[in-house]
């Protein structure tokens, strides 16, 4: 094989290598960029759902009876505690901007979210120190509660009350 | 880890699509980017065929098959399991496993024309290769949440400590090259440490998420610098006496390193204080002179590092790596045409200058920036990751990455003195690659878990994708 056609692969060779580094960071690249497109897609996509809810607002959502409308504290610092459910989602935590906001050492700051999906109420933990609990097991992902569900974050208990 | 900022906006609690970073899945771009990485490792193999024989290796269409389904498994295995980890972590283990195999196989031909009998080290990293990409699979399948690592923080320890010991068990430890790194079962040969170093990340990141907040808070300022209370010296104390046993007793410089450097880099991300890298930058630097003094081992790499050229008998590794980088100058001999088989261990500890010999600088440096990739990869999963025992395990992964990087091309280009660590995913040998691509599979685990978006609430049901797919398991009660 003649040191020419050697040369061309070799060069090219170099050229395919660094083809794909420069790829690759063009996908990082593209990765950062697309996720704000996305962004933007999903604000135009609020902004439409918000003018479909304008167009809706005459008939609002019935509570049926029986649908939970408040969360209780039933043990814990802040015993006896009772929020509304129309407020929902409801940040549960000891910051102030959370609407359960509980006096207790083993909550984070922003501990978990309490959230309606179609019919259903949800617990969802954000990542806290001390978990969120359903009976003996910590919750991962977002977990359907129902009425006397009991939620347990750090000493407090709490749950959805009719 | 913690947002200290006072100026930081306080954020909206409900996670609304104005608020949130949308992370696409971007499995299209992964695939592209694999089909890329494809041509890299088998044009590698090809140009080595042409390079040394003069025409493209005959079992070109297996071996191309074979690292292709390899590959697509993968792929396909993240599409179903991890649809929106990283597209960038794949194919650039790909491209590194594929460059390895056809430089392994560069060096077979050579070492197979001085004595036909040798064995062929190409064949066995192929072999180690589909083992590693099964348990990647395997990883990704079983290992929905990588949150349930954490109740095994003490076992991994344990486990640990275990694999580090074994190799000092009479029976089946081995002294290879001088080092006590190896066990021997049967046929079989391993190397525990590969695995250990797993295994303490998810042990170092489950102590730390439980323990960080008293080895944060606590402590006196000293000239700038918080330094720790006495009584939280205890884990580092502990972490630095076990690096220095495997330093004494199995005379290998470059674990010890690696993991001594990956717990104070995870004790700093966790706790924000630089007084324990102070604290553990004093106490490795009273270990390495104390490892100077009572190993032989230790003084004489010192010695080929600062002096190689005046050990030409001894030091012929380090001399003939240099040697061979010279000659491969800024583009390389090409792929086939050096002779990077003059160097001891061109095929593992020093495949490094046998790239630098054959694709010259500009093909390492690519080399460095896809490791650099990777372990920005790995830092970026950590940064958007939720859960702090996420964070830290990915933190540590990609420190491992990094600092098993470093020690090796210093080693080779006699920046620091050489020691014996594998170059991640290049190297031969079986142990580093699958524990290697395992690390990955929980790498993906945890991107996959930090870039997947929260299931959106108060919305109309049918336009939920959470809920639909097995990301979000519904548990019911009663």
């Amino acid at each position: 094989m003649s040191e020419l056609t050697l040369g061309l692969i070799r060069f090219g060779y170099l050229a395919l290598l660094w083809l794909f580094v420069l790829a690759a960071i063009s996908v990082i690249r593209t990765d950062m960029f697309g996720a704000r497109a996305a962004r933007e897609a999903s604000q135009a996509q609020e902004r439409r759902a918000a003018k479909a809810a304008g167009k809706a607002k005459t008939k609002p959502v019935k509570t049926r009876r029986g649908d939970p409308t408040h969360v209780a504290v039933l043990d814990g610092t802040s015993r006896g505690l009772t929020v509304d459910l129309a407020g929902a989602p409801l940040l549960i935590g000891r910051g102030s901007d959370a609407a359960i906001r509980l006096d207790d050492d083993y909550v984070s700051t922003r501990h978990a979210r309490i959230a309606q999906s179609g019919d259903q109420w949800y617990v969802e933990d954000l990542g806290s120190t001390n978990g969120t609990y359903i009976g003996p097991s910590r919750i991962t992902q977002a977990t359907a509660i129902s009425l006397g569900t009991q939620i347990r974050i750090g000493k407090t208990i709490m749950e959805l009350r009719k | 880890m913690a947002n200290r900022s006072p100026a930081a906006p306080k954020r909206d609690p409900r996670p609304g699509p104005v608020m949130e970073f949308v992370h696409r899945q971007r499995r299209g771009a992964e695939l592209f980017l694999l089909i890329l990485s494809l041509a890299v490792g088998l044009g590698a193999y090809a140009s080595v065929g042409l390079g040394t024989e003069g025409h493209i290796p005959t079992n070109m269409y297996v071996y191309g098959g074979w690292l292709t389904a390899l590959i697509l498994a993968a792929h396909v295995t993240i599409r179903y399991r991890a649809a929106y980890a990283d597209p960038i972590l794949l194919p650039i283990v790909a491209a590194l496993n594929g460059l390895g195999v056809a430089m392994i196989h560069r060096i077979d031909i050579a070492r197979q024309i001085n004595n036909p009998d040798v064995r062929a080290f190409a064949t066995s990293q192929l072999i180690w290769m589909t083992l590693g990409v099964l348990l990647f699979i395997a990883v990704l399948v079983l290992l929905r949440d990588h949150r349930r690592l954490q109740a095994f923080t003490y076992t991994a320890g344990f486990g640990a400590v275990v694999l580090l010991l074994l190799p000092l068990l009479p029976g089946i430890g081995k002294n290879i090259n001088g080092a006590r790194i190896w066990i021997h079962l049967g046929p079989l040969s391993f190397q525990p440490g590969e695995i250990a170093k797993l295994l303490l990340v998810v042990a170092f990141a489950g102590y730390l998420v439980l323990y960080r907040d008293s080895l944060a808070l606590a402590g006196r300022r000293v000239l700038f610098i918080d330094l720790p209370r006495g009584r939280d010296l205890g884990p580092i104390l502990a972490m630095w006496l076990i690096s220095l046993g495997i330093l004494v007793f199995q005379n290998d410089l470059g674990s010890s390193l690696l993991f001594f450097g990956m717990f104070l880099v995870m004790l700093y991300v966790a706790t924000e204080r630089p007084g324990w890298l102070v604290v553990g930058g004093a106490l490795f630097a009273v270990g390495a002179y104390f490892g100077y003094l009572t190993a032989g081992h230790v003084q004489q790499r010192v010695e080929y590092w600062l002096d190689p050229f005046g050990h030409p008998d001894d030091a012929t590794q380090i001399i003939n790596g240099l040697y061979g980088m010279a000659w491969g100058g800024l583009t390389g001999r090409g792929l086939g045409l050096g002779s990077p088989e003059k160097t001891p261990y061109s095929y593992s500890d020093f495949i490094l200058p046998s790239f630098g010999e054959e694709l010259g600088l500009t093909g390492v440096v690519a080399i460095i920036l896809l490791y650099a990739l990777l372990v920005e990869r790995a830092l970026r999963t950590a940064l958007i990751c939720r859960d702090n025992f996420g964070k830290l395990i990915a933190t540590g992964l990609g420190v491992v990455f990094a600092l098993q990087v470093f020690v090796v091309v210093g080693g080779v280009t006699k920046l620091i003195p050489l020691t014996g660590l594998t170059t991640p995913f290049l190297s031969q040998g079986g142990s580093s690659l699958v524990a290697n691509w395992v690390i990955i599979a929980l790498l993906l685990r945890i991107s996959d878990q930090a870039r997947r978006p929260p299931p959106e609430f108060s919305e109309a049901p049918d336009d939920l994708p959470g809920f639909a797919d097995d990301a979000t398991q519904v548990v019911k009660l009663r």
